[in-house]
């Protein structure tokens, strides 16, 4: 797919990739070789009938294809930016034996755009009232999913958002150049035609608790999906500095915030030299944002090695495309700040690689007397999250992990408690887009099951 | 939209807002805050719960016009409403029967301090007021206060109204006569609570303050409002704002507030000059 210059693009938060035209999604799609096992589909989370849409932009049925993918998928816009396809459905294809897999995430998104453009989002057919009220907690793509299938079956749904702005980590957390806020914003709109209503500024846990949701406000059912939570620290000196962000909050202040606008009222700080601690794609996310704002030299410092990072492989291109450094195994020791409390940089330790942990991969082992500065204005935190406490804390008996997290079935989204449901983040730690709207799928299911209300077959 | 019931003018740049809010109004408790966005495209402003009431569905808040987005909220008027409100987020305080409790507010750290005042008393305390502000004129709540209060010492800096001074040297006459408390809050400007708090905690009073760092969600998911409590790392937004005065990190608290000084100085005179 074509993709805007790495050095235009720095001036611009324009997304990078450019998008398909009708001819080259049809070519791509003519690659498919149809195989009957079809992979693809298993290999994908919410299992979209890949072949069948695929087939269909091959014949130019651009509309039925994005008909296809919205049965099992209430986000393809979205899914087609952000999943990590080369993991899942284009890790299966058969082309991927012996060239490049299919582009399915592509396709995805050519199909979803064609049909936003072209502003024939048809809301899927949606069964009559079964009288069941449902309370979803949260606007991210966990929340999203399950509103719209419960929408879909018939349920009323009133979906609570904390924040002034619908999406959850769509809109708070990735950025405008790879996740434009305006197809977020129109696909809310298109399950908002579906009948679910939302409220924003609403704070469960605070506002009202779970069992006055359920209690109270007679809600049948509740799902939390209340996302990431926390923002991890490194636990080391001067992380306190003027300058340092978690990256949940640089990034909120970037998209929620607007901050990289010039005339925005919440302000970002912008200084020539950024250094970002992590290796996932929010670590990518922030790195890029940053050099969006005037950072000339972006760097990311990551304890393991290049091919130890959990960042997708595309992510890790753009960011070295657009001047992001990589300085990996290298372990942050202290952020070094100057009298008044502004950060002035990093101290390192250079790390070899030792025996593999838990996780498989190699465990990463300071070097003694290997420290170094990196010299830099601000520091950014993107070594993940902790699971927020607001709701554990306010809903007696439900069962918590020693991490924090929400204990739900990953195949059901049952909690401890009856009518509670959980799903994404808040049950994984973190975790992708599409897994947490696969969690989301079938916490939907359990719940129209426990509720007596018909399953529709899984596709 | 919550729109503005009623609008009160208590200084020439603080100003009471009453603002429809049933469900706050029905769960707030003392020590709660609000997170309020004027219109689309305004920063969150984080604001102490000052009053409420649950039966007529309305919160008040007192707002200093200090920096660009303060300024434009005081500028609205009743029939007028703020996009976005969100709440009652934070830990209530902790309110307990202590015995003497000890209440020291400065400037418009006295909004805060009025609804845990009144909770304390109410659960039974002997209730001391030190209250003070630059002057008379600026000093709010004095009423409120005074018929809260079973002693109250005032203190202006120039000396408009009661003592001539800060509300640390109205506690360190009350310290002098030998008084003795067994719990104090202490809520104002960070640099006043730093000092009093030290002043308290020198007399092994313990003492709580309630922290306004920047923050942006007030939910935990920013991490921007992180304080070093006794060399944790807490977030105000959802551990505090409360914390105990003695293990907070205060040259560290005070050097985070400051963050921003150059962008919110620019963004004050432009709302200065431009009046919007």
């Amino acid at each position: 797919m074509r993709e805007q210059d790495p050095d235009t693009r720095v001036s611009n938060f324009a997304e990078v990739p450019l998008g398909y035209t009708d001819e080259e999604a049809r070519a791509e799609a003519r690659r498919c070789l149809g195989c009957r096992t079809a992979p693809c589909v298993a290999a994908c989370p919410v299992a979209v009938a890949i072949p069948e849409f695929v087939g269909q932009i091959a014949g130019g049925a651009f509309p039925a294809a994005a008909r296809t993918i919205r049965r099992a998928n209430a986000l393809p816009a979205i899914c087609g930016r952000v999943c990590p396809q080369e993991d899942q459905c284009e890790k299966a294809c058969l082309l991927g034996k012996r060239g490049q897999p299919l582009a399915i995430g592509h396709l995805e998104r050519f199909a979803a755009d064609r049909e936003r453009r072209e502003g024939r989002v048809e809301p899927p057919a949606r069964k009559p009232e079964c009288g069941k009220r449902i309370a979803v907690v949260g606007s991210g793509p966990a929340g999203l999913t399950v509103a719209s299938e419960l929408a879909g079956a018939g349920c009323a749904v009133v979906v609570l958002e904390a924040l002034h702005a619908l999406g959850g980590v769509l809109t708070y957390g990735i950025p405008e150049f790879r996740l434009p806020k305006a197809i977020v914003k129109d696909e809310i709109a298109g399950l908002e035609a579906l009948g679910m209503r939302f409220v924003r500024n609403f704070v469960v846990g605070r506002t009202e608790t779970i069992d006055h949701l359920l209690k109270e406000d007679g809600f049948d059912a509740v799902f939390i999906g209340t996302g990431a939570g926390l923002p991890s620290f490194l636990g080391i000196p001067g992380e306190n500095a003027v300058g340092v962000y978690s990256a949940n909050e640089y990034l909120t202040r970037s998209n929620l915030m607007k901050a990289y606008r010039p005339d925005a009222a919440t302000p970002i700080l912008r200084s020539p030299r950024v250094v970002t601690v992590g290796g996932g794609n929010v670590a990518m996310d922030a790195a890029r944002t940053a050099r969006r704002l005037d950072t000339v030299q972006s760097i990311v410092v990551y304890r393991r090695g290049e091919a130890e990072m959990p960042a997708r492989i595309e992510e890790v291109r753009h960011a070295k495309e657009e001047g992001v450094l990589l300085r990996t195994l290298c372990h942050p020791a202290a952020i070094l700040e100057d009298e008044e409390g502004f950060v002035q940089g990093i101290r390192c330790l250079r790390v070899e690689l030792g025996d593999r942990d838990a996780s498989g991969r190699r465990r990463p082992v300071p070097i003694p007397d290997s420290a170094f500065t990196i010299e830099c204005e601000i520091v950014i935190v993107a070594i993940g999250n902790r699971p927020n406490p607001l709701i554990p804390d306010t809903t007696p008996d439900i069962l918590v992990s020693g991490r924090g997290t929400i204990v739900a079935d990953p195949a059901d989204g049952r909690t401890s408690r009856p009518r509670v449901y959980a799903g994404g983040d808040i049950v994984t730690g973190s975790a992708t887009v599409i897994q947490a709207m696969g969690a989301g799928r079938a916490a939907a299911r359990s719940i129209l099951e426990d509720l007596g209300q018909p399953v529709q077959p899984r596709m | 939209m919550n729109g503005i019931r009623k609008k009160e003018v208590l200084a020439p740049d603080i100003v009471r807002l009453r603002l429809e809010a049933p469900r706050i109004a029905a769960r707030r408790e003392p020590g709660q805050f609000v997170i309020l966005r004027r219109i689309d495209g305004s920063e969150r402003i984080p604001l102490t719960i000052v009053d409420g009431n649950a039966e007529e569905g309305w919160i008040d808040l007192i707002i200093q016009m200090a920096g660009a987005g303060t300024m434009r909220l005081g500028r609205l008027e009743e029939g007028e409403g703020v996009l976005d409100l969100v709440g009652p987020l934070g830990k209530p305080s902790r309110i307990d029967r202590f015995g003497r409790c000890l209440c020291i507010g400065g400037g418009v750290g006295l909004a805060p301090l009025l609804p845990i005042a009144r909770a304390l008393k109410a659960a039974g305390n002997h209730l001391t007021v030190l209250m003070g502000a630059r002057n008379r004129e600026r000093l709010i709540l004095l009423d409120e206060m005074r018929n809260l209060a079973d002693e109250i010492t005032v203190a202006t800096e120039d000396g408009s109204l009661g003592r001539r001074g800060f509300v640390s040297d109205a506690f360190r006459d009350l310290a002098s006569e030998g008084r003795r408390f067994d719990h104090a809050v202490v809520i104002g400007p960070a640099v006043m609570m730093k000092a009093v708090s030290e002043l308290t905690g020198r007399l092994g009073i313990p003492t709580t303050v309630s922290l306004n760092p920047i923050m942006i969600d007030g939910t935990g998911l920013c991490g921007g409002c992180r304080v070093d409590v006794g060399g944790e790392m807490k977030f105000a937004c959802v551990d505090g704002p409360e914390f105990d005065a003695a293990r907070i990190d205060w040259d560290s608290f005070l050097k985070r507030l400051g963050s921003y000084r150059e962008f919110e100085h620019r963004g004050r005179e432009k709302c200065r000059i431009t009046g919007r």
